[in-house]
């Protein structure tokens, strides 16, 4: 991925991206909603090595946006052969469950505003019959829990409508990456008790990247991921909606 | 609450973290005050904030510019001089000043006003810093710099992190041709010897600093190690790196807390003995990559935890030529008459070069650095005649490495005290703060300077 559009760049785990991906000196086209936040992000990357760097304030749930970015990422940096897409919401699910407002917040930008960006940048490399698109899910959207099925639905359709999107591009040479880290210590978990479960932003990237390099299908970032999701999947449904999850 | 620990791992304190995300974001609304924290690569507990509120800089770690043509690098504050390095050293260019561990952030730099090897050519940290943000908690942002808010740039450098937060920092740094170091080893027989090659070396060498075996008595006494050095020329540019190197530190780590017997009088003085004799008597020279130059200790990772659980004290001092030889000769000898021998005793000159900062430490004269592994009252006591010791030759001793000095001592160290208390914002303290400023001072300052061959009048053993 030498010229990268990143979105929701000013996310934990897209910042270490950033980062990783200016060492390497890709040129970014970098958005996000705060004005400052971008700037802050933007120009580290820039010192840190990119050989260009863009950005666009803008918010990802106005769908009507999203042909005019993706153009203007083009534009800007003649081309594009990489996505990474970053963005997405923890929301609350006690919330959720009283108010289909909420609920439907987390899956406007957790999986909507993801399948609407997607099928404009899907189309485009696969005219152009190169690219990487980078998307990260979330090991939640592996199994449906109580403490937070509404967020895992919104990265379970994403995984299963990042399957087909794999399935379709295949033949077109273009790379969908499916990453799905575990607990990260960011500001979006901030509240909550840490454990030796939770990796940090850098392990992340660095795995993302990894993934991308090799253009892999699907990733647990830390590997770890892989052994607990797998017994988390295996276990019954008659035993499983017993547990407290 | 959860229990916090600094570099020396005493004390241990409970206190509540808030980390920050962004510079433009204000402060928390917090009950008790705060603390902005670096890396915790202070010692004792200047950086702690028993009871209440660090302020995590870790999230502050972007850049913000760099200029190859001019060496000018603009961060904020959590950014580690080690990222510093990584981003300029390749590109030419070093840090103007750095401690003896590259593990540190930029607003922790500024805070200790920290010095390197070469505080005789260069002085210290904040002499660099061109300017910086202070946020205070009441919302308002100064941008300080030598004709910008000059008194808060002088408060703030050397300021403990109590003026405010440093949100970000603009750094000249210096150019290099290569990373590599010239270094040469020169050992001395006793603290003349120590004085004589130090002082000699200053006009040739831009770095100098001393080992000195704590365990040499009598005539050996202060007896050791110089290490002096210069960036080598042009002419060792494009020598392949080994891969030591480039692995920037971090190579072993100490994998638990190490059971207190291993660390005994006899493997410190067979330590001792052994990495004297090592030269065999004879200066001998070298290139070295800068890593291993500077930041020796930074290659086992935690090292600190060889002192095990309860921790250890440090203690550095500096006192003036005019006095350096007879006070550092009683202060060497109580030390390895008391307690446990230091394992790692550190000598060095300080130059004249004055600071910006009106509380920052180094000042003209020699200054040497010990730390004792904690086993309680003896080891208080040692280090307790230390600072006696140190007042009397009219010295000053290191926040940054300190964890007990009492508030008398502190008074008597740092003369510009009573200019600085003004700009404390606040919100902010430390536990260091509270300890050397209890609420009324049970003495007069000014009495108390006059009489400072006294000791002090409370035993520190009481109010710890
Ligand atoms: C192995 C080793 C070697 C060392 N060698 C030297 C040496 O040679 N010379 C020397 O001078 N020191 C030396 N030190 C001490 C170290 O350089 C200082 O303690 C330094 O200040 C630590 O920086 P930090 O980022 O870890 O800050 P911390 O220890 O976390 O905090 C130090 C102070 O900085 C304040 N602070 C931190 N960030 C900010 C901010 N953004 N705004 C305002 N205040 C802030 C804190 O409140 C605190 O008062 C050494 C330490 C170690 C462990």
């Amino acid at each position: 991925m030498k010229k990268v559009l990143v979105l929701g760049a000013t996310s934990a785990i897209a910042q270490a991206t950033v980062r990783l991906l200016a060492a390497r000196g890709a040129s970014l086209y970098l958005t996000g909603r705060n004005a400052a936040n971008l700037e802050a992000v933007t120009k580290d990357a820039a010192t840190r090595g990119s050989a260009k760097v863009e950005s666009q304030v803008v918010d990802l749930n106005d769908f009507n946006s999203h042909e005019g970015l993706v153009e203007a990422a083009y534009t800007a940096l003649g081309g594009l052969d990489g996505v990474v897409l970053a963005h997405g919401v923890l929301g609350d699910q006690a919330e959720a469950q009283r108010s289909w407002e909420a609920t439907e917040a987390v899956l406007r930008t957790n999986f909507l505003s993801a399948v609407s960006l997607l099928t404009v940048l899907a189309n485009r490399f696969e005219a152009q019959k190169a690219g990487t698109l980078v998307v990260i899910s979330s090991v939640a959207g592996d199994r449906g829990r109580q403490s937070n099925y509404v967020y895992g639905a919104s990265k379970g359709a994403l995984n299963v409508f990042l399957q087909g999107l794999r399935n379709r591009l295949a033949k077109s040479n273009v790379a969908v990456v499916t990453v799905k880290p575990g607990f990260v210590d960011t500001p979006m978990t901030a509240h909550l008790p840490k454990n030796k479960l939770f990796a940090s932003p850098e392990k992340v990237a660095r795995g993302l990247l990894s993934a991308a390099d090799a253009r892999k299908n699907e990733v647990y970032v830390p590997g770890i991921w892989a052994i607990i999701m797998l017994i988390i999947r295996t276990i019954p449904e008659t035993v499983f909606k017993r547990m407290k999850l | 609450m959860k229990a916090w620990e600094s570099w020396g791992r005493y004390p241990q304190v409970e206190q509540q973290a808030h980390t920050l995300v962004w510079r433009t974001d204000g402060l928390p609304s917090k009950d008790g005050s705060v603390l902005p924290h670096g890396l915790g690569r202070s010692y004792g507990d200047s950086c702690l904030n028993a009871g209440g509120t660090l302020l995590l800089t870790s999230g502050l770690d972007r850049f913000i510019a760099f200029d190859p043509a001019t060496g000018v690098v603009r961060c904020e504050a959590g950014v580690s001089l080690d990222t510093i390095l990584r981003l300029a050293a390749p590109r030419g260019w070093f840090l103007p000043v750095t401690p003896g561990t590259k593990f540190v952030t930029v607003g922790g730099a500024i805070a200790n006003d920290v010095h390197g090897k070469n505080h005789h050519r260069g002085g210290t940290f904040g002499r660099f810093v061109r300017r910086f943000e202070l946020l205070r908690s009441d919302g308002s942002r100064r941008v300080c710099a030598p004709d910008e808010n000059p008194d808060w740039y002088g408060a703030t450098i050397g300021g403990l992190g109590l003026t405010g937060l440093v949100t970000w920092a603009e750094v000249q740094l210096k150019p290099i041709s290569n990373p590599y170091v010239l270094q040469e080893t020169v050992p001395f027989g006793n603290l003349d010897g120590f004085l004589e090659v130090a002082r000699a070396s200053e006009k040739d060498y831009e770095f100098t600093m001393a080992w000195v075996d704590c365990l040499a008595r009598g005539k050996k006494l202060g007896r050791g190690l110089l290490y002096r050095g210069n960036f080598a020329p042009p002419q060792f540019d494009g020598l392949p790196l080994a891969k030591s190197h480039l692995s920037h530190g971090v190579g072993l780590a100490v994998p638990m807390d190490m059971p207190a017997f291993c660390l005994n009088r006899l493997s410190v003085s067979a330590f001792n003995w052994l990495y004297y004799h090592r030269q065999n008597g004879k200066p001998k020279q070298r290139l070295t990559h800068y890593d291993p130059f500077f930041y020796p200790l930074d290659a086992i990772y935690a090292w600190n935890r060889i002192y095990g659980r309860r921790g250890f004290l440090q203690f550095q001092c500096v006192v003036p030529y005019s006095t350096a030889r007879d006070a550092l000769k009683e202060i060497l000898e109580r030390s390895s008459r008391g307690g446990l021998p230091s394992f790692l005793s550190v000598l060095k000159t300080f130059g004249d070069i004055p600071s910006p900062g009106w509380l920052s430490f180094p000042r003209e004269g020699v200054t040497l650095a010990m730390d004792f592994a904690n086993r309680g009252e003896k080891t208080w006591k040692l280090v307790e005649d230390l600072d006696r010791l140190t007042r009397q030759a009219g010295g000053a001793v290191y926040p940054a490495k300190d964890a007990r000095m009492s508030p008398e001592n502190f008074a008597a160290y740092f003369p510009q005290r009573e200019r600085f208390m003004p700009y404390v914002d606040p919100s902010f303290s430390s536990s260091f703060w509270r300890r050397v400023n209890p609420v009324s001072l049970p003495f007069s300052l000014a009495a108390e300077r006059g009489a400072s061959a006294a000791p002090p009048p409370q035993s520190l053993l009481a109010i710890r």
